[in-house]
């Protein structure tokens, strides 16, 4: 393909043929406004903001236009103008602007747009406030993770796409026409009463604060106010690498000290890491990999931390219930812990013991309210908050997030692993289980720790890995659709493989519902970085080195795929119906 | 002296493919060289009748620039345009004209696939339809080898859903496919990749019915009516407040009065001309002083107004144009697919004002802003629909504002 030449805003500009007017203009260093467009999904031209002048007397929109040879663009005409603040403001006169009492308050693209066209400037309102209309359907409150709010959507069809294209849920579609255009659930239903995963992708890429994680803030408040309650937290590996693009850090930049002290000065008695029942996780569903190996079992053997698969899995994938580990995930396993042991070792009944959880999910709230997540009507973990909670949270509180000294989490829960760390990001749990299991069944040591092939953003990676007289054929996948390729294998029969890794979200834990809402492709990235550089300076990397680990066992557990172990920590799936 | 012309009409309530001479022009096309058919439908000067005006030649030579093993003929029947019923007629008094000039596409540029999109207002004539292609299927003018040639061609009819957007090509597709209504983006145009993604050529039920009359009588025929740009006859719907309503066929170049006072037979009460909407109701208004304007693309051109359909909207001076107004605003609110702001929008703001408007009772800001919006959404919209949405409004703005603008307090 040829180089194209046009002018834009009478700056000569070069791009290859089939460039569209909006990236030939970045390459002019202009920033057209947009709204529905999203740096990674495809173009939809259905907001009409990023109008440009091409012509005497038209305009078109440079997300989908494509540069022509000798074309004239006109990025900032009175036309332009004056059309792109009537879009905005007939996008305005349906939406509720409230915004003030909006979760998205300063985080809002509708809202930069705003401001960026002066659009308090009384004089350019040619909408009549008495004809802002706001009859949208009711909010969805209907289950435990995703809030959806009508009166806020803008029906960029954002949502739509990530559900359908990378989620492969498809729970979300443009229903009615016209006024009453809207995305929603088909036949009016709400999320429960769909196959949702909750897995928030369609929150991360709203665009506005029509989707959004269900609050436990106020409950976590209750706990830490009530002086009967021991309160107590824990931190999912993904969340420390991502909470700092909060405060102004780069994406990847580990803040793990500094969430630990922020915590402690919420009010929090003790602050845990996740990564503690990360390791217990290798090494249960590492026995359990093992034992089905040895004996012959169900194979291949496919993970069970990413709630928002598990929910995928029950719900379009019954068939392979067999294939899934038992294992809790690791929030789940620590909510067992910390109602058992825990309450033992320090002498508190579990109905004083408030868990919370910091993750960076949503699928996570619902798995923490599942029925069998809970021993004798005690839930094991009973609020969870999503990373973007816990900032908001230490923002109310005033903590001086940048400034505060680096403090460590608290034993028992506390000493953790490189293995459990990359538990965050795409391929880590196979990647932390082929540690382990290599010196498990060889008994030799295994000298070189980083397998780069399960690494990085690719949909679906493999790697075989000779263990003794094994070839051990390992595949990993993240995002649903890439997971819906390796099960439909699963479910003919025709997987090669030994142990398949899934998460729900595209990037893993890193890019999860739960993460800061300008989660892109490249922030996934550096967040990947990010985890990986910490479980390279971690003095053990191996999970089933954890001393604390080896103690537990000693102490409680007895040893994997025990009596205890199989009442605690592992569970069962249920076949999803609507 | 007689007005209309009976050359796309010709056969109306007597063809039949086994009648003598049924089916002339496909006979003679199939003994033709395809570059020849194409080339006489380019010759002709014909353009889609569905109101966009693309020359149907040209269309055919870029179809069949596509080589692909499936490749499809869609005819769209999907009439929604207000005062449209050129198509209704057609189907009615002359299937088999419209399915000769499928059956001349089809071999011209190698179709594999037919299909009919008929309105679902129109459902009552499905059996009929059905009726007609069986017969020609018993004749083996459908099917495998037909009359053989290398021609395996079936027509199949699809019942759209009876939404407005579905005439649009794309939206239509998307119905097809069993998706919402709604326009994709272009490019990739639907010669290149239609439905389900493989070449497809989309022509309106007029355009397909002119084909067949051209390649039956031969384009010079077809060219001794009509002006120099715009050849031909065409099947226009005359309806509003005529004394004599009806579909007729015209000669391009009489003139707008002609067709509403010879035609027509004039204006009901023997009222005067207050305007005419050209098009259905997706064009600026005709107003008194363009009466006499010739009825042809560039002169209609020469006045602003597309020819869209070719339907004729006449509208008397008893009615009040800001309740016509209200009406064809309300027409595209409830038509919107919802896809892109400005539609989705803006017809309900339109209407919010407009309703002050009827009453008399607006604000300063009022008569500002309706323009401000009806412009948004002629510039901004996704689609045909809602940029031409405002046009009947934005042309009564600029021509009669004494009419728009009356208060009454």
């Amino acid at each position: 393909m040829g180089d194209i030449n046009l002018s834009i805003d009478n700056q000569v500009v070069i791009v290859p043929e089939g460039t569209t007017i909006l990236e030939a203009a970045k390459k002019a260093h202009i920033k057209i406004s947009t709204l529905c467009n999203h740096p990674d999904q495809t173009v939809k031209a259905n907001c009409r903001i990023c109008l440009v002048q091409i012509g005497e007397d038209q305009l078109v929109t440079a997300c989908s236009t494509a540069v022509s040879e000798g074309m004239i663009v006109d990025t900032k005409s009175k036309l332009v103008r004056e059309t792109q603040l009537g879009v905005l403001e007939l996008i305005l006169a349906n939406h509720d602007q409230n915004c003030l009492k909006c979760i998205r308050n300063g985080n809002c693209e509708l809202q930069d747009l705003c401001e960026k066209f002066s659009i308090s400037r009384e004089d350019i309102e040619i909408i009549s406030p008495k004809d802002i209309s706001i009859d949208s359907i009711p909010m969805d409150l209907s289950n435990s993770a995703i809030v959806r709010d009508y009166s806020k959507c803008i029906k960029c069809n954002r949502c739509v796409e990530v559900c359908r294209e990378v989620q492969d849920a498809s729970i979300l579609a443009g229903s009615f026409r016209s006024t009453d255009y809207t995305v929603q659930p088909a036949y009016g239903k709400t999320l429960s009463q769909t196959l949702c995963t909750y897995c928030g992708q369609c929150l991360l890429v709203c665009p506005v604060g029509a989707i959004y994680e269900k609050s436990e803030i106020e409950q976590v408040w209750d706990a830490i106010d009530n002086p009967d309650m021991h309160v107590i937290v824990q931190v999912a590996p993904a969340v420390r690498v991502s909470i700092g693009e909060e405060f102004g850090y780069e994406p990847g930049t580990p803040v793990t000290g500094k969430v630990v002290a922020a915590l402690r000065r919420i009010g929090f008695d003790q602050i845990f890491d996740t990564n503690f029942t990360a390791d217990l996780t290798i090494i249960e569903e590492g026995h359990e990999l093992i034992d089905r190996i040895t004996n012959n079992k169900t194979l291949p053997m496919i993970t069970s931390c990413s709630p928002g698969w598990i929910n995928y899995m029950e719900g379009f994938f019954p068939e392979v219930i067999n294939h899934v580990s038992t294992c809790k995930s690791p929030q789940q396993m620590f909510g067992a812990l910390s109602k058992t042991y825990y309450a033992d070792k320090i002498g508190i009944h579990p109905s004083k013991i408030f868990t919370v959880s910091i993750m960076p999910c949503t699928a996570k709230k619902f798995e923490a309210k599942r029925e069998e997540m809970a021993t004798d009507g005690v839930p094991d973990v009973d609020a969870v908050l999503t990373t973007r909670e816990l900032a908001k949270f230490i923002k109310t509180v005033g903590i001086d997030f940048n400034n505060i000294q680096d403090e460590k989490f608290d034993d028992p829960f506390g000493i953790t692993t490189g293995a459990a760390i990359i538990f965050g990001a795409t391929g880590g749990v196979a990647e932390a289980a082929l540690r382990t299991v290599y010196e498990v069944i060889t008994k030799e040591e295994l000298k070189e720790l980083d397998f780069y092939d399960v690494r990085g953003l690719e949909g679906i990676k493999e790697a075989t890995v000779k263990i003794g007289d094994l070839e051990a054929k390992v595949a990993v996948a993240n995002g649903l659709k890439n997971a819906r390729k390796l099960i439909e294998e699963v479910k003919k029969g025709t997987s090669p493989y030994h142990f398949i890794e899934i998460m729900s979200c595209p990037g893993g834990c890193i890019g999860g519902g739960g993460q800061p809402i300008n989660t892109d492709k490249c922030i996934r990235d550096q967040r990947i970085c990010g985890i990986y550089y910490l479980d390279k300076n971690m003095p053990i990397r191996k999970s089933h080195e954890n001393p604390y680990i080896k103690k537990i066992y000693d102490e409680f557990l007895g040893e994997p795929n025990s009596h205890i172990a199989h009442k605690l920590l592992h569970t069962h799936y249920t076949p999803r119906q609507i | 002296m007689k007005k209309t012309i009976s050359f796309i009409t010709e056969n109306f309530n007597k063809s039949s493919p086994d009648l003598v001479g049924g089916f002339q022009g496909f006979q003679r096309a199939i003994n033709m060289e395809k570059e020849d058919i194409i080339q006489e439908i380019v010759l002709s000067g014909l353009k889609g009748r569905g109101g966009a005006k693309y020359p149907t030649g040209k269309k055919l030579m870029q179809s069949a620039e596509h080589h692909d093993k499936e490749k499809y003929i869609i005819c769209n029947a999907d009439e929604g345009e207000p005062g449209t019923f050129k198509d209704r007629e057609l189907l009615l008094h002359d299937p088999y004209g419209v399915f000769e000039g499928m059956l001349i596409a089809a071999f011209a540029i190698n179709a594999s696939h037919g299909i009919l999109y008929l309105r679902e207002e129109y459902k009552y004539m499905i059996d009929d339809l059905k009726n007609a292609l069986n017969h020609m299927r018993s004749l083996n003018l459908l099917g495998d080898r037909i009359l053989k040639t290398e021609l395996s061609f079936d027509i199949s009819i699809f019942l759209g859903a009876g939404a407005y957007i579905c005439g649009e090509e794309t939206s239509l597709i998307e119905s097809m496919e069993g998706k919402p209504g709604r326009p994709r983006i272009k490019p990739p145009y639907t010669l290149e990749k239609g439905l389900f993604s493989k070449p497809t050529l989309v022509n309106n039920v007029a355009t397909f019915s002119t084909i067949s009359a051209i390649i039956r009588n031969g384009y010079e025929e077809f060219i001794k009516y009509g002006t120099v740009e715009s050849p031909g006859t065409k099947l226009i719907s005359l309806c509003g407040n005529v004394n004599k309503p009806g579909a007729y066929e015209v000669p391009f170049g009489m003139t707008i009065r002609e067709i509403i006072y010879d035609i027509g037979e004039g204006i009901r009460n023997g009222n005067s001309f207050k305007f005419a909407q050209i098009g259905g109701v997706s064009g600026p208004l005709v107003l008194p002083k363009h009466i006499d304007t010739p009825f042809s693309y560039e002169d209609l051109n020469e006045i602003g107004v597309p020819m869209g359909s070719g339907a004729i909207i006449v509208v008397d001076s008893d009615n009040d144009i800001l309740d016509y107004l209200d009406a064809v605003q309300a027409f595209f609110k409830h038509e919107s697919c919802g896809k892109c702001t400005p539609c989705r929008e803006g017809n309900r703001q339109l209407l919010n004002i407009l309703s002050r408007l009827r009453e008399g009772k607006y604000s300063q800001e009022d008569t500002i802003n309706i323009e401000k919006i009806a412009k948004t959404m002629k510039y901004a919209s996704f689609c045909g629909l809602g940029q031409s949405a405002p046009a009947a409004l934005l042309s009564a703005i600029e021509h009669c504002p004494q009419e728009i603008f009356k208060r009454r307090d």
